[in-house]
């Protein structure tokens, strides 16, 4: 029997070579990797919610009513769809905090200082132009809360790039420093004397607030941040820059060695994140409060590396992410009401999802079937 | 538990009757009973202001026709108008009493314009007839002259003559709790001075322990508090073996031999009263305000450790304060800075609007607002 | 007494009270990253110690056996961290804040019905009793866990110099390659050291609970966990210097309320960041770029 014959041989290379080669199973590798990027979150989310429900079963409350009225108070009819829209606006940008920089391998967890610090900005900023059209004093109030946010996450940049400290303690440092400040300017320097029982600033006044989309009764913060995520997916995957961040991030060395400027992508990532961040603390400002004050630090930074996790730093997963966490926090006050749980429920179940989530990141590659099929 | 019997036929009924009625409450829900909402900014077991609000809202459980939601550590954003919203939305509700101070403006204003048949009603003194809308309103408890008696006491009480103070932050109605205190204790001796010490929040476990050590260890022997929990600042105070007077709600448990007395909310009769008239449909008060002398404030029992003399004396002035009018800020007073701030001649009592803008620290205390 | 002893005399005696919770978590710390892992979630092992320290100590009278639960309850959640983060591709900064997250809401859950009763608390030894001054004794009044903790960082700094074990963990934590190479069980040792150090984390907020504020609520711990992280590379894992540092930051707490009984309150907001504000400081004074931290264990996530 001739096993190598030399016929046998042109043909296999011919084969090989050919068009056909490419099975039809292989060109649904792409569609297959989405898959996997879409089922194991799910996947997770699903045990996080069984583990929950043995959590509920436990304490005797029913588990099918808990949801139910997760889904009521989120998703269930308008009023809980705009709560939870609501929620998830400021999410949006201060998730983009964390995930931006993340593209870089960093940790930025201090996304809370910049919301405050950018929040007082832009209500410092409205005050000298008191009286000009809205259209500037908002575009004043946005410009100097981008910017202080940005300077006060560029810093954590900047220490990092050019003194080695690490961006996730030093980040979290000053979100408390800024926390510190924030509540001396407020109560201080800028307090305004006729907010006696809860010290804020002067008030922007009504005809400078920034009013709800229409139909709706969500505000602006919403819009801004879909347009940042979409606006920083295409900066991330679609740009020099943005792969520049990515090849810095998957081996800083090798980086360097191409001569990218990684210290100054630090520095730009880091303040692009907190300027997402200090938008959103302006944003607050001009459509909820009117002026800065202690119910500002209302935890969103927090929120945010939360999402930006289950979001595995996409921006595009950021958003429905946000929903996922603003609509449990929306239901959250629903739930407590109805079946007489603390609030710190909704803690419990974002924590068993976090952590399920996270612990999914292990299954990636993992499984066979989602993997390329080699020809060979 | 209130929602037993609630079955998922008529979530889902709600659910639509809601999304139908739009803004309307979702009456079906509860058809027959009164549903009443109230929101706290902390939690209710607090030993303090919240629970203060908890243990009206208690009372007002156990009257016949009413359905009562609780919420608590309701944040003072957005969240306490989507609070609201849902109360009135999903559950029907049609009396709501958002309990802490930076819940009024904005965010029970916006509520209040969009949903004009609902009643709210919130615990502060700042609704302005003609500014605000009519289907919002504020009830009021002065419980400054409470500070009062409990300074007087403790003038009784303190050896050193010191007197220390925890307070959160230094705006008006604390300043004038700090300020009622000291003034009642040097109506017995004209020496005695008050320690203040700021903690910059409303609730701040460690530094309120803090604080009470750092007073003690002034050779400080009686304290009392402006914190939203009281708990921490009283048990610290116990276990250091002096004295202290209490603060929205009866701390005697946690203080059970240095406890003298303390100032606490009564809003059981409060609420109870809106709550009546809703029931009966009569039109709800727009301002409610009081004191000592209209039972919105109580002084708790005196501990074991009250000396005679002192409980004469408070009683008296108590006696003195229940037929109205008694004024504790009169002048000449000075601040402790050397100013005059309220002029010879000249008494406010404490309803008085003057006083809702104090920013001094009177003669006798020793710290700073700022 | 004059203004500056009675300060002396105050921030010792914070000093001595807030650190504690410090020294605890930061040893713990200390331990788990010298074996190559930061565990960030010891601030939820501090609040679920707590917790679980007032509510045991509550309902069974006994405070020790309080304090057991609690170092049992932050070891069960250094499990879950250490279990997770062994499996490939978990990144362990992300799994610390998720930790961080659930023990926490699992502390406010059950912890509810413990915020109104008191329970009883641990003894304090009266260190104090030599002095006439109220003052003095009272800040002299110092907890057992006080001892115990510098005992555990005596013994630790021990350990890694003297002992196989200690040099095992440094070996974990310094190259895998090299532990590989040595045939060590580097994931049972990082297991271990995870676990044993989210049981130190409770422990500290055990004390939280019942020494000092000696109380159970939502506002218990202030990030002091968080902070305890930055307190380990300001004391370059080295388990003394957690000690010296951890005396320093509880100064530096008690620095705001003891300035104010002097009469210095303006700004009393930044004082109460001056904690967060040395520890920058101390990291910048610190670290230079190109030359790592000394004594960083070289498995750890934070070098990039």
């Amino acid at each position: 029997m001739v096993v190598f014959s030399a016929v046998a041989d042109r043909d296999a290379e011919a084969y090989v070579q050919s068009p056909a080669a490419e099975s039809a199973l292989d060109r649904s590798y792409p569609l297959r990797r989405a898959l996997e990027a879409l089922l194991v979150p799910l996947m997770a989310l699903v045990l996080a919610a069984g583990a929950f429900s043995l959590f509920l079963l436990f304490l005797e409350k029913s588990p099918v009513d808990f949801f139910a009225l997760v889904w009521r108070g989120a998703f269930g009819n308008w009023f809980s769809f705009q709560n939870t829209l609501q929620r998830a606006a400021p999410l949006l940008l201060t998730a983009l905090c964390v995930a931006l920089p993340a593209h870089l391998g960093l940790v930025v967890i201090g996304g809370e200082g910049a919301v405050v610090l950018g929040g007082l900005a832009g209500a410092a900023a409205a005050l000298p132009f008191l009286g000009a059209p809205p259209v500037i004093v908002q575009l004043a109030m946005g410009l100097a809360g981008v910017m202080a946010g940005a300077a006060w996450i560029g810093l954590a940049g900047w220490l990092r790039a050019r003194r080695g400290i690490n961006e996730t303690i030093s980040s979290l440092l000053l979100a408390y420093v800024a926390l510190a400040v924030f509540n001396h300017i407020v109560e201080g320097p800028l307090r305004d004397p006729l907010s006696l029982n809860k010290p804020s600033t002067a008030p922007i006044g009504d005809v400078n607030m920034l009013a709800t989309l229409p139909g709706t009764d969500v505000h602006p913060g919403l819009a801004f941040g879909i347009i940042a995520c979409l606006a920083f997916w295409v900066l991330i995957y679609r740009t020099s820059f943005g792969f520049s961040c990515c090849v810095t991030g998957g081996n800083i060395r090798a980086a360097k060695l191409q001569g990218l400027p990684v210290a100054r992508l630090i520095i730009i990532a880091c303040a692009l994140g907190g300027a997402c961040a200090g938008l959103a603390g302006v944003i607050e400002v001009a459509a909820v409060h009117g002026n800065a004050n202690a119910s500002l630090a209302a935890g969103y930074g927090y929120s945010g590396i939360l999402i930006a996790f289950l979001a595995r730093h996409n921006p595009l997963a950021i958003m429905p992410m946000a929903l996922l966490v603003g609509g449990i926090t929306a239901s959250g006050g629903l739930v407590q009401r109805r079946l007489n749980v603390p609030d710190a429920t909704v803690l419990v179940l974002q924590g068993m999802i976090f952590l399920s989530i996270l612990t999914s990141e292990t299954f990636y590659g993992r499984m066979r079937w989602f993997q390329p099929r080699g020809a060979v | 538990m209130a929602f037993d019997g609630f079955s998922r036929r008529k979530l889902l009924e709600g659910t639509a009757a809601a999304a139908v009625a739009g803004t309307l409450p979702a009456q079906l829900a509860f058809a027959k009973d009164l549903v009443v909402g109230f929101i706290y900014v902390g939690p209710k077991d607090d030993y303090g202001y919240n629970q203060a609000h908890a243990e009206g809202a208690a009372i007002v459980k156990s009257m016949s026709g009413i359905k009562v939601l609780e919420e608590e550590k309701v944040a003072e954003t957005l969240d306490v108008q989507k609070t609201m919203q849902s109360m009135i939305e999903l559950d029907g509700a049609t009396l709501l009493f958002p309990t802490s101070f930076g819940y009024f403006d904005p965010h029970m204003l916006r509520v209040a314009e969009k949903y004009p048949k609902i009643e709210f009603r919130h615990c502060g003194g700042l609704w302005t007839k003609g500014k605000h809308p009519a289907n919002t309103g504020s009830y009021f408890g002065y419980i400054g002259l409470g500070q009062y008696l409990n300074g007087i006491v403790a003038g009784h009480v303190s050896k050193t003559k010191k007197l220390g103070f925890v307070a959160a932050k230094p705006i008006p109605q604390v300043l004038q709790n700090v300020n009622s205190f000291t003034l009642g204790a040097r109506t017995v001796d004209p020496s005695i001075t008050t320690q203040v010490i700021f903690t910059g929040e409303w609730s701040l476990p460690v530094k309120e322990a803090e604080a009470a050590n750092s007073l003690a260890d002034q050779g400080i022997d009686v304290i009392t508090v402006h914190v939203d929990g009281p708990k921490v600042a009283m048990e610290t105070a116990e276990r250091r073996g002096i004295y202290c007077c209490g603060y929205h709600a009866n701390q005697q448990k946690l203080a059970p031999k240095g406890y003298l007395t303390g100032a606490e909310w009564n809003w059981a009769s409060v609420y109870r009263s809106f709550v009546e008239k809703a029931q009966k449909g009569e039109p709800l008060p727009n301002f409610v305000r009081g004191g000592l002398a209209e039972g919105f404030v109580k002084m708790s029992p005196y501990g074991p450790a009250v000396p005679e003399a002192a409980r004469k004396q408070a009683d008296a002035v108590k006696a003195q304060i229940l037929k109205g009018g008694y004024s504790v800020f009169k002048g000449p007073l000075k601040d402790n800075r050397g100013r005059e701030v309220v002029a010879s001649g000249k008494a406010f009592v404490e309803t008085a609007i003057e006083l809702e803008s104090m920013d001094y620290l009177v003669e006798g205390v020793v710290g700073s607002t700022a | 007494m004059d203004q500056f002893s009675t300060v002396a005399v105050a921030l010792l005696a914070g000093s001595l009270r807030v650190s504690t919770p410090f020294l605890f978590v930061s040893i713990g710390e200390c331990l788990t990253e010298k074996a190559g892992r930061i565990n960030l979630g010891n601030e939820g092992a501090l609040v679920l110690g707590a917790m679980l320290a007032y509510a045991t100590s509550y309902e069974t009278g006994s405070p020790w056996l309080g304090l057991l639960a609690a170092m049992l309850g932050g070891a069960a959640l250094g499990a879950i961290h250490g279990a997770v983060c062994g499996l490939a591709r978990v990144n362990d900064i992300a799994m610390g804040i998720a930790v961080m997250l659930g023990g926490t809401g699992i502390a406010f859950f059950f912890g509810k019905p413990y915020v109104q009763p008191s329970a009883p608390l641990l003894p304090t030894i009266p260190l104090g009793f030599w002095s006439d001054a109220s003052q003095v004794r009272s800040a002299l009044d110092v907890s057992p866990l006080f001892f115990l903790g510098i005992g555990l960082a005596l013994a630790l700094a021990w350990i890694f110099r003297n002992t196989r074990a200690g040099l095992k963990v440094r070996i974990v934590g310094d190259s895998a390659d090299a532990a590989k190479a040595m045939g060590l069980p580097i994931g049972r040792i990082r297991l271990l050291s995870t676990v044993i150090g989210s049981g130190l984390a409770g422990t500290g907020g055990a004390f939280l609970s019942l020494c000092y504020p000696a109380s159970w609520n939502e506002g218990l711990s202030s990030g002091q966990g968080l902070v305890a992280v930055a307190l380990v590379v300001f004391a370059r894992w080295n388990p003394l210097n957690c000690i010296y540092a951890a005396l320093l930051f509880g100064a530096a707490g008690a620095l705001g309320p003891s300035l104010q009984t002097i009469g210095i309150s303006k700004g009393y907001y930044l004082f109460y960041a001056a904690p967060y504000v040395l520890t920058l400081v101390m990291m910048i004074l610190t670290v230079t770029p190109g030359r790592s931290l000394r004594g960083m264990p070289g498995e750890l996530s934070l070098v990039r």
